[in-house]
């Protein structure tokens, strides 16, 4: 049980010329999820190992129950950590394997042996205790790896794309294992992934790093409704969200020949900012494929069929601001168009997200940026 | 398996390879597919079948010598001299008996001394060496191996001048200690570049795990990474062991009575009043047995190699 703090944290690493974490600052509740998310760079996994006591915090600080571990080797930390290639000792079992953690604290052997077979079980292992790991499948070791973190009872998880190693159907029942494993032990643990799926689906909070900086720290259906930038909007949801340029007029802004109306106050937002033309957002699963001339026309380039679904990638027709603008639609129709054929898309339920042209940021009307805060 | 021909034949893994494609296309298709494919099943019979021939003849080309020393130390001097050499003989131990006689006891005791104390104190400085240059590198790590590569550059025969005046001075000439430093320091560069090729199949995050399982990292190197590199320690330890017991010029140029080790005194039974080849064979059979006895026991653990198991 505890709090993590992670305050203007950063960490150098020699001869690079950007902190790979930049002065992060994040504060974890007891008992919460909460998953680091980002693209291949982004520092999420430093910053793991920053809490881990495995990388050198070189400002800043992070606290655990308000104690500053700055200094603390990793050791005294009481941490356990699942690696993304588990890192078993490959010369002891996995009974072995799970106790040594016990052993290390000085617990008797038959104590010991309690603890691991309770854990065994938990994650259905009891049949494999004695095998040593190069034995075990992949999806075994994983469970031995979150074995291992268990048994101990430490105040906090770690987890560094523990996943990744599994095939997709096995990533996807031992998601849901992870997930419901920590709401029963209701251990306080930061995961970090690449996989935005896995930080909606898992995550109570989810925060997106970019290039070392904390974009966003937020529940995911908040990075969902509201990204702070265009880089978390982008980021979160599959398929991505559409961002394309487009003018400002006085209704709203216009996309090839037809104009998206926005409300009174953003307008006025993109007017005082003196913005003629922004970035904006369309999320694929909220555009519907309609005959063309009634929405946004766009010609297709490729339909991909998911058999529940289908996915409509298509450029604008009249396209003014050069060849390239390209959109993705989400429909639940079966053919929705044909290669070449001329349709019309139409922005359905929620809002257009609005990006500011060259810094990204997102732009809202009064109420709705006092809602939001600030992110960045 | 469809071809009884090929049923006892164990030469070849590509042989053993085709039945099964074999098996598939004559259930699915005439004749005329599969014949090109029995063919072509002959014909890599017939060349691992050459293959085996000539690996056994260089084999035994090898292997000859080492035999014709081990038949000739149970001969007498005069059936060792026999022209043709001859194959049966009554063998005596009689030769044997006369090398450890000629106190070749103590110079296989020397070479045993020095062989086993410099192989430890090259494990105990390369292990942690090797340890420290491959888990834990720093900016100038490449250049200190190459300073260790270095040092092997120089020919002994260049140094060996200098070296005698600064042990004479220090009085440390016919003194077994003088071999075990030199033994040391001549093993220890070969050991720790070996060593750390076994150290760097280690991953990283194992010491990072032992460390977050609350290990020192005294403990986590030694229960966790040493069980991992063993077998290649076992093979260092093998490959210093011979050096050092095979090792002829310095212990020839250094050393006379007391510090003389079994190399250097098998040279004395070749005198200016003859060979005797059924004295040298029998001292050289001794000389040569604790190497292959090393490398027998050795054997287990250097076939069985590195197996990381645990990762992905």
């Amino acid at each position: 049980m505890a709090t993590i703090a992670y305050q203007t944290a950063s960490c150098l690493y020699e001869g690079a010329a950007n902190p790979a974490v930049d002065r992060l600052t994040l504060e974890v509740d007891d008992g919460e999820f909460i998953v680091l998310v980002g693209p291949s760079g982004s520092g999420k996994s430093t910053a793991l190992r920053m809490l881990a006591g495995l990388e050198d915090i070189d400002e800043g600080n992070i606290t655990i129950n308000g104690k500053d571990m700055v200094g603390v080797p990793s050791k005294d930390r009481d941490i356990a950590m699942v690696f993304q290639n588990y890192a078993l000792y490959p010369s002891m079992t996995v009974a072995e394997n799970m106790g040594f953690a016990l052993k290390m604290r000085g617990v008797p052997a038959g104590e010991r042996r309690r603890q691991v077979e309770q854990a065994a079980e938990l994650l259905d292992l009891s049949d494999f205790l004695d095998r040593k790991p190069a034995k075990l499948s992949g999806g075994q070791r994983q469970r031995v790896a979150m074995g291992r973190a268990i048994v101990r009872e430490p105040q906090v998880f770690c987890m560094d794309e523990p996943l990744s190693n599994l095939d997709a159907k096995l990533r996807v029942q031992t998601r849901t294992q992870i997930a419901a494993l920590q709401r029963r032990l209701g251990t306080t643990t930061v995961y970090v992934t690449h996989d935005q799926v896995e930080a909606m689906t898992m995550g109570d909070r989810v925060a997106v790093l970019k290039d070392g900086k904390l974009q966003q720290f937020a529940a995911p259906t908040e990075l969902y409704d509201a990204p702070v930038n265009a880089f978390v909007a982008g980021f979160i949801g599959s398929p991505a969200m559409n961002l394309v340029p487009a003018l400002v007029t006085s209704e709203g802004v216009q996309l090839g020949e037809s104009t998206l109306p926005l409300e009174r106050d953003r307008l006025a937002a993109l007017h005082r900012q003196e913005l003629s033309s922004v970035t904006v957002g369309l999320r694929p699963e909220q555009l519907e494929v309609v005959p063309a001339g009634q929405g946004i026309d766009v010609r297709i380039d490729l339909v991909e069929e998911l058999g529940s679904e289908s996915y409509v990638h298509a450029h604008l027709v009249d396209d003014r601001g050069g060849a390239s603008t390209r959109l993705v639609a989400r429909s639940h129709r079966r053919a929705p168009g044909r290669l070449g054929e001329t349709i019309g898309l139409r922005h359905g339920a929620g809002s257009v997200h609005v990006f500011h042209p060259d810094t990204g940021a997102r732009i809202d009307g009064e109420e709705m940026s006092a809602r939001v805060g600030t992110g960045v | 398996m469809t071809d009884p021909a090929l049923s006892g034949d164990t030469t070849s893994a590509t042989v053993r390879d085709t039945p099964v494609a074999g098996s598939a296309a004559q259930s699915r298709s005439s004749a005329d597919e599969t014949r090109p494919r029995q063919r072509a099943r002959r014909k890599h019979r017939g060349a691992a079948v050459i293959w085996a021939v000539l690996a056994w003849l260089a084999a035994l080309v090898f292997f000859f010598p080492v035999l014709w020393m081990v038949l000739t130390a149970f001969k007498y001097e005069r059936a060792a001299y026999t022209d043709p050499p001859t194959l049966w003989f009554s063998p005596t131990l009689e030769q044997f008996q006369a090398v450890l006689a000629s106190g070749v006891g103590t110079t296989l005791l020397n070479s045993a001394f020095a062989t086993l104390v410099s192989t430890t104190c090259v494990l105990v400085l390369g292990i942690p060496a090797a340890f420290a240059l491959s888990l834990r590198p720093v900016k100038k790590t490449k250049d200190v191996l190459f300073f260790f590569l270095s040092t092997k550059m120089l020919p002994i025969v260049a140094v060996i001048v200098p070296l005698y005046v600064i042990v004479n001075r220090i009085g440390l000439l016919d003194n077994i200690w003088t071999l075990i430093i030199l033994y040391t320091g001549m093993n220890l560069p070969i050991a720790i570049w070996m060593m750390r090729s076994f150290f760097l199949e280690v991953p990283a995050e194992l010491l990072e795990a032992a460390s977050m399982d609350g290990a020192s990292l005294w403990t986590a190197v030694r229960r966790v990474i040493l069980p991992l590199v063993s077998p290649g320690i076992a093979a260092t330890a093998l490959i210093c062991v011979i050096f050092s017991w095979n090792e002829f010029f310095f212990a020839v140029n250094l050393t006379a009575v007391r510090a003389q080790t079994a190399p250097v005194s098998l040279v004395g039974f070749i005198t200016g009043e003859g060979l005797f080849w059924a004295r040298l064979s029998a001292a050289s059979t001794l000389a040569a047995l604790p190497v292959v006895i090393a490398g027998w026991v050795a054997q287990n653990k250097l076939v069985r190699g590195l197996s990381f198991g645990a990762i992905k």
